[in-house]
């Protein structure tokens, strides 16, 4: 995937993680997952999937080079002062 | 017991802070912001146990005792979707430009960001008075822990005097690096202690799964979220972790990174930490059920309390009280130190109150504001109502409306102080409305809706944000530039 494309769908992923963080559809269900109630083992996984989604994002899209900009650790010709 | 193992944790926490003053230059930058040294592993302990307040371990249990387990996907698992795209997004920038311009506080950010003022200072008024109630909360919470888990032997004046003392002794020792040192030390504490608890007491009842069947046959509709959280609650509520952006104890911590890729691991990891403390806290809260069935309202927080009473008492009550006081202390230390900062950068500093202030002097004034704001929280501990526990949530609401100002002092070029300042006074305006309808009732919503009240601030702040911005006149570019590359 290309670069560009894989930050967009890092990016992507946090709305949609919004949305699935209203979870309707277990609202009202008493089964079990995972030796769980299934409203619960849902937002532990939820958790989970965040991390997975972090991970992706900070490999993908992390803003480096504008934050060593804005840290005044590369100048204005790119050559790193560290 | 139980006192003898609280007395030897806050000796070691002591010991741990006053050790870190050795490696203290006199300088404001060091004491402030621990010159801007400190790593990954410790910055993702501290960020965690500056977040968490004794609410993690105590009021969550007590909220799953009585709503259930919807109390996870309301306070927890949003939180663990919110706090690390805000330490993403507004984390690292503020590192970025705060590491740049040699910024401490925010009020000095706002006021070089739009070159105003009096919006620092507003901000500063509504900063301190936003936070001072939670500083409260956590002296407060110290008493009342030490007079539950002692069963009323201590009196809650000393569990509140001894939270006090130790954070004023190794804050003023070793600053904000002995601060982060020692919420390392604490959040592991509060981690591992909270997690032994609950194993401890599932494997008496019998592991989780029978433990479940007991709940679901005297009160199964706490097993579901059913009518205990509207949908529209869980909805909304998602923005009150988005105060995490705007705690002046948080800024702190994030200016105290060695580099922007120190952020990488509070990011990726905050929800697996998150997820350690809760989810006992809120399985043990539900078991609370099966052997004291029908405590309400105050009888309610102390759930986790008595379970330990009948599960496991004297060394473990007294390792849970320990843990109970890092939780707190974690909070109060950063807490207090960043309204010392505050104080001492942005009124005596700026004002020049005194005339110039050498880097000696700032390290000297910060340990003095320090100790007052901690002793002054303490005196009014002593008359202070219980009822303050319900200002947390409120707390958090004022801050996470706070967001868009540092959002838009960030992303977005067009952005003015009249912008900025419009989004303060609106914050101001519709917090006072709904605090004033909704304070008393926990489960006040929007004309009863479901919706709370931090989902309307926040839409309020953010619509003054841009259209005081877009009647205002443009920033110049090289001031812009300065922030936004």
């Amino acid at each position: 995937m290309a670069a560009g494309a894989a930050r967009v769908t890092a990016y992507a992923a946090l709305p949609a993680l919004y949305l699935l963080h209203n979870d309707l559809w277990f609202w009202d269900d008493p089964g079990r997952f995972l030796g769980l109630p299934v409203g619960l083992s849902y937002h532990v996984l939820f958790s989970a999937v965040v991390v997975l989604a972090m991970w992706r994002l900070v490999r993908v899209a992390w803003p480096g080079d504008v934050l060593d900009e804005l840290a005044g650790e590369v100048d204005d010709d790119g050559v790193d002062r560290r | 017991m139980t006192l003898t193992v609280i007395f030897a944790y806050l000796a070691a926490v002591l010991v741990i802070g006053v050790w870190s003053n050795r490696r203290l230059a006199a300088t404001g930058e060091d004491f402030f912001v621990a010159g801007r040294t400190i790593g990954p592993f410790v910055l993702l302990m501290t960020l965690f146990g500056t977040h968490m307040t004794s609410f993690a371990l105590l009021g969550a249990s007590a909220e799953s005792y009585r709503i259930g387990i919807g109390v996870f996907s309301l306070m927890a698992s949003s939180s663990a979707l919110m706090v690390p795209i805000v330490f993403f997004f507004v984390g690292t920038r503020v590192w970025a430009v705060g590491r740049r311009l040699g910024f401490l506080t925010q009020v000095q950010f706002v006021r070089a960001r739009w070159g105003s003022d009096g919006i620092g200072l507003l901000l500063f008024v509504v900063l301190v008075l936003l936070l001072l109630p939670y500083l409260l909360i956590g002296v407060m919470g110290g008493g009342v822990v030490l007079g539950q888990i002692t069963d009323g032997a201590a009196p809650s004046w000393l569990g509140s005097l001894l939270v006090s003392g130790v954070v004023i002794g190794y804050v003023t020792s070793g600053g904000l690096r002995g601060t982060a040192w020692v919420n390392t030390f604490q959040t592991a504490m509060f981690m591992l202690l909270g997690a032994v608890t609950a194993i401890l007491i599932v494997t008496s009842l019998g592991g989780v799964g029978q433990a479940l069947d007991r709940v679901a046959e005297s009160r199964p509709e706490l097993l579901v979220r059913g009518d205990a959280i509207h949908p529209l609650r869980l909805l909304s509520y998602t923005l009150i972790p988005l105060s995490v952006g705007t705690f002046p104890h948080i800024f702190a911590h994030w200016l105290s990174a060695k580099r922007a890729a120190t952020f990488k691991a509070p990011v990726v990891l905050y929800p697996v930490c998150i997820a350690v403390v809760w989810i006992p806290s809120v399985l043990l809260g539900l078991f609370g059920n099966i052997d004291f069935p029908g405590l309400d309202g105050a009888a309610s927080n102390s759930v986790l309390v008595r379970m330990i009473a009948l599960y496991a008492p004297e060394l473990l009550a007294g390792l849970l009280g320990a843990g109970v006081f890092a939780a707190i202390m974690s909070s109060l230390d950063s807490q207090s130190l960043s309204l010392g900062t505050m104080f001492t950068q942005d009124v005596v500093r700026h004002y020049r109150w005194g005339g110039d202030l050498d880097e000696a002097r700032q390290v000297r004034l910060g340990r003095l504001f320090v100790v007052g704001v901690v002793g002054t929280v303490f005196l009014l501990s002593l008359v202070a109502e219980r009822s303050i526990f319900a200002l947390s949530v409120w707390s958090f609401t004022g801050f996470a409306s706070l967001l868009p100002v540092v959002v838009a002092a960030l992303y977005w070029r067009r952005s003015t102080a009249a912008g900025a300042g419009a989004s303060i006074l609106t914050v101001i305006a519709l917090w006072t409305w709904f605090f004033v309808r909704g304070i008393g009732d926990a489960d006040y919503s929007v004309g009863g809706t479901g919706v709370m009240p931090v989902a309307v601030v926040f839409a309020g702040s953010t619509l003054a944000m841009i259209v005081g911005s877009l009647l205002s006149s443009p920033p110049t570019p090289e001031r812009v530039a300065r922030f936004i590359p």
